[in-house]
């Protein structure tokens, strides 16, 4: 085994790609959640994303026109969702599933034709000056506007739901429906914007799969990020900052086992592929067990609300 | 007094039901105006047009003579028409300058909110800090912030939906000071309630609702309560009679327990002692929220509390799940009747099968016997004039009070040993509430112990032979409830924790 082949800036930059997808996922479901909507389809929205966003960006020629035909289709799709629940009042579980199967079967449909091809490249948007500081420079500042976006986006998603009114609205229609209804806000309009918000985060994560850290298309290229981004959700108790250092970890845990692989570590291949998983899982489960760790989900988490 | 809100021919109808039939009625400059009637009268549905939450089929209203049809509550707050819930409006996870926040057009920074809740608070003697988590509040101290939500937006109207019913009557009397004072500065009060006495000492004028209908008018300070109860039922009210059986031997017996709810929000149960014999009704009283349903739960078996803590009859059935409890004759019934006490959309049958099946032996080798259990189900709905088309209805079809008499119904007919029952009456009309009373005490007479759970305090002065009150998961010593005085009552409440220099 030759631990000298894995030089560990190379690293640490592969773990801010590997974890941009979680992560966006991740904030989008979490915004979804604080609404009280459970939507269980980001596997499926993420999917339908990727391929948006490999035949937009294969069309056009432009990665960015890429980007934004994931977040458009995967807010499309998440749009069936809200019609689903919010207008038949179908319950949220199996709708989820039945987006997650619709997502998956439609993106192998579309994607048929694209094959084998590979997209044109995301340019990197490395920081001037901050760049250059060794070691963190490349690991953080030489990176596409995406992975930027994505921790951005922590942040201004927890100012959103932190500071500001309308954030504030959206928190209240998760823990109290019926009173966020009794005092005249539109609990409907505001669940609908937070699924939408939560499918175009989803296809934007899946679009960087397909895009920046495969990049080609083949079927079932999320391989399952979708589900782990929304145990990240829970285990991050419903806040950014918490999920960052959830797909940050998930992210880390993947690429080192890869390495791990690589370099060729005398540990059955099929545990490693494991590792991800059992961490995450276990840190799950430590969060939960303390208490207020599992109960700070939002009240009214896939609740129906019926207007009476 | 000039007239504020003059409300005209309002009719609001719901498939099957008239909720309103040409309601009329005036609201003067600076006049508490109380609003009576049983539930299902039609006060909520009046209030919610008002509110901007439903709109009229026909009907106008006029607010200080201007048209007034707000199209959402929205509309209305800027009106200057603003309203205390009876409950549902505030959000147990945020804080006090967060929900105030929710109620308010144009909120503040948060910062000069908390100060100005403070301020407001201070001024009219219902003390808050905007910091805390509504969850962790008192019954009373959450209907302050909603009162405060409201006077934060200097209403000239406000709605007040049984403000009391979650009160002690030192909280009461604290209340009414500040709509009096509310009062002196012009602002009108819409006051809704059916406690008559409340209503005799604070308002001027009184609607009366039946049916969707208003059926009388008048000046509460100069009408007799019973004189607006029979307006409001319609009848005479038959006051339930006590048999009277002499205590007997102890039935359950409940020493030192403590027991921890799994909800965060719920109550702690602290060191809750009580002593139940044959024959005897124990009337536990307390404002919601001080640990009644966990009491219900740790009685019934839902909850499992340490060894020895609850003795049925000699035997300890501390560690023992519901259906062993009913085996043996422990039988309870919650306060929720859908999703509690009674399965929504299941037939009644059904629902009778979920509970009744051990005690009335209505399975064979773990096969339910339907004809039976339908039988069964036909007796409950008969004896206890279950209004429904048959056992066959589910559930959720049945109006409150209906399936109220059927839940109580279901249990008291299998003939339990010890019965405990959370807020028996909650939402029923007066002649139900008699006839489930009745039941209870019957069931004493024969020889059963009856805890009864409730806000009710005349229902429990009414029905109980001694009288203990839950106050933060603590159980008063029980006391002989006749001659308690209301005062004394307030105490073992829990008005005590603010009175504890005085008592």
């Amino acid at each position: 085994m030759d631990f000298g082949s894995i030089n560990p800036v190379v690293l640490l930059a592969s773990l801010m790609v590997a974890s941009t997808p979680i992560l966006l996922a991740a904030l989008g479901e979490m915004v979804t959640e604080k609404s009280g909507v459970l939507n269980l389809g980001v596997e499926g929205m993420m999917i339908f994303g990727a391929v948006c966003g490999f035949i937009a960006a294969i069309e056009t020629q432009s990665p960015t026109m890429g980007f934004v035909a994931a977040a458009a289709g995967g807010a499309a799709l998440s749009m069936l969702f809200g019609l689903l629940t919010q207008i038949f009042l179908t319950t949220q579980v199996p709708a989820g599933l039945a987006l997650t199967l619709l997502g998956t079967g439609l993106a192998s449909l579309l994607g048929q034709n694209y094959q084998g091809m590979s997209p044109p490249r995301m340019p990197d948007m490395n920081i001037p000056v901050l760049e250059n500081i060794p070691v963190i420079g490349p690991v953080i500042f030489q990176h596409d506007a995406i992975v930027y976006l994505s921790l951005i986006m922590v942040v201004v998603i927890w100012a959103f739901l932190k500071f500001t009114r309308a954030g504030l609205i959206l928190r209240a229609v998760g823990e109290n429906h019926t009173a966020a209804h009794a005092l005249g806000y539109k609990v409907k309009a505001v669940r609908f914007a937070a699924i939408g918000f939560g499918g175009a985060m989803a296809g934007l994560g899946g679009a960087y799969i397909s895009l920046v850290r495969v990049p080609q298309w083949t079927d079932g290229i999320t391989a399952g990020i979708g589900w782990i981004a929304l145990a990240i959700v829970v285990f991050a108790s419903w806040r950014a900052g918490r999920v960052l250092i959830g797909a940050y970890l998930f992210g880390g845990i993947t690429v080192l086992q890869l390495n791990l692989q690589a370099a060729g570590a005398k540990v059955p291949v099929e545990l490693l592929s494991m590792s991800p998983f059992l961490a995450t899982i276990l840190v799950l489960v430590v969060i939960s067990a303390r208490r207020h760790g599992a109960t700070s989900a939002p009240a009214m988490l896939g609740r129906i609300f019926h207007t009476s | 007094m000039t007239k504020l809100l003059k409300v005209v021919g309002l009719t609001r109808e719901y498939p099957g039901v008239r909720a309103n039939d040409d309601v009329s009625f005036s609201i003067g400059t600076g006049e508490v105006h109380a609003l009576l009637g049983e539930n299902g009268a039609g006060k909520s549905t009046l209030v919610k047009m008002i509110y901007g939450l439903e709109k009229p089929d026909a009907g106008f209203m006029k607010l200080r003579g201007g048209s007034y049809a707000p199209p959402n509550p929205q509309a209305a707050r800027a009106a200057g028409v603003a309203m205390v819930f009876q409950h549902f409006s505030l959000f147990e996870a945020l804080n006090v300058a967060e929900n105030v926040a929710l109620g308010m057009e144009n909120p503040p920074k948060m910062r000069e909110l908390a100060a100005s809740i403070r301020e407001v608070s201070e001024n009219y003697g219902l003390p808050l800090d905007p910091d805390r988590i509504v969850g962790d509040l008192s019954a009373g101290e959450r209907q302050r912030v909603e009162i405060i939500r409201c006077l934060l937006q200097d209403p000239k109207l406000l709605i007040m939906d049984e403000p009391t019913s979650v009160l002690t009557p030192q909280e009461v009397e604290i209340l009414f000071k500040t709509l009096r004072k509310l009062q002196s500065e012009g602002t009108s009060i819409l006051y809704i309630s059916h406690k008559l006495e409340e209503i005799r000492a604070l308002c001027d004028g009184a609607t009366i609702l039946r049916l969707g209908k208003v059926v009388g008018i008048c000046d509460p300070k100069t009408t007799t309560a019973r004189e607006m109860a029979e307006m409001m039922v319609g009848q005479t009210l038959h006051v339930p009679t006590r048999e009277g059986g002499e205590a007997g031997e102890v039935l359950l017996d409940v020493q030192g327990l403590n027991f921890v709810p799994s909800n965060p929000f719920g109550t702690r149960l602290k060191d809750v002692s009580l002593r139940l014999r044959a024959g005897e009704v124990l009337g536990i009283g307390g404002v919601a929220g001080n640990g009644q349903d966990e009491l219900l739960s740790v009685l019934s078996g839902e909850a499992k509390t340490g060894r020895g803590s609850v003795i049925f009859d000699g035997q300890d059935v501390s560690h023992m799940g519901p259906n062993a409890r009913r085996r043996i004759g422990l039988l309870a019934a919650p306060e929720e009747r859908l999703g509690h006490a009674a399965a929504p959309n299941m037939s009644l049958t059904e629902n009778t099968a979920l509970t009744a099946t051990i005690r009335k032996k209505l399975s064979k080798n773990n096969f339910l016997n339907w004809k039976k259990t339908e039988t069964f189900a036909s007796e409950i709905i008969k004896d206890f004039d279950v209004r429904t088309p048959g056992p066959g209805s589910a559930a959720r079809s049945l109006s409150g009070g209906n399936l109220q008499k059927f839940v109580i119904g279901r249990e008291v007919l299998q003939a339990p040993k010890v019965f405990v029952v959370n807020q028996p009456t909650w939402g029923v009309d007066a002649s139900a509430a008699a006839a489930i009373r009745q039941a209870l005490l019957d069931l004493a007479a024969k020889g059963a112990g009856v805890i009864v759970i409730s806000q009710d305090l005349d229902e429990l002065m009414e029905i109980s032979d001694h009288f203990a009150a839950l106050n933060e998961g603590t159980l008063t010593a029980p006391r002989v409830a006749k001659g308690l005085t209301v005062d004394e009552i307030g105490l073992m409440m829990g008005g005590a924790h603010d009175m504890e220099v005085a008592g």
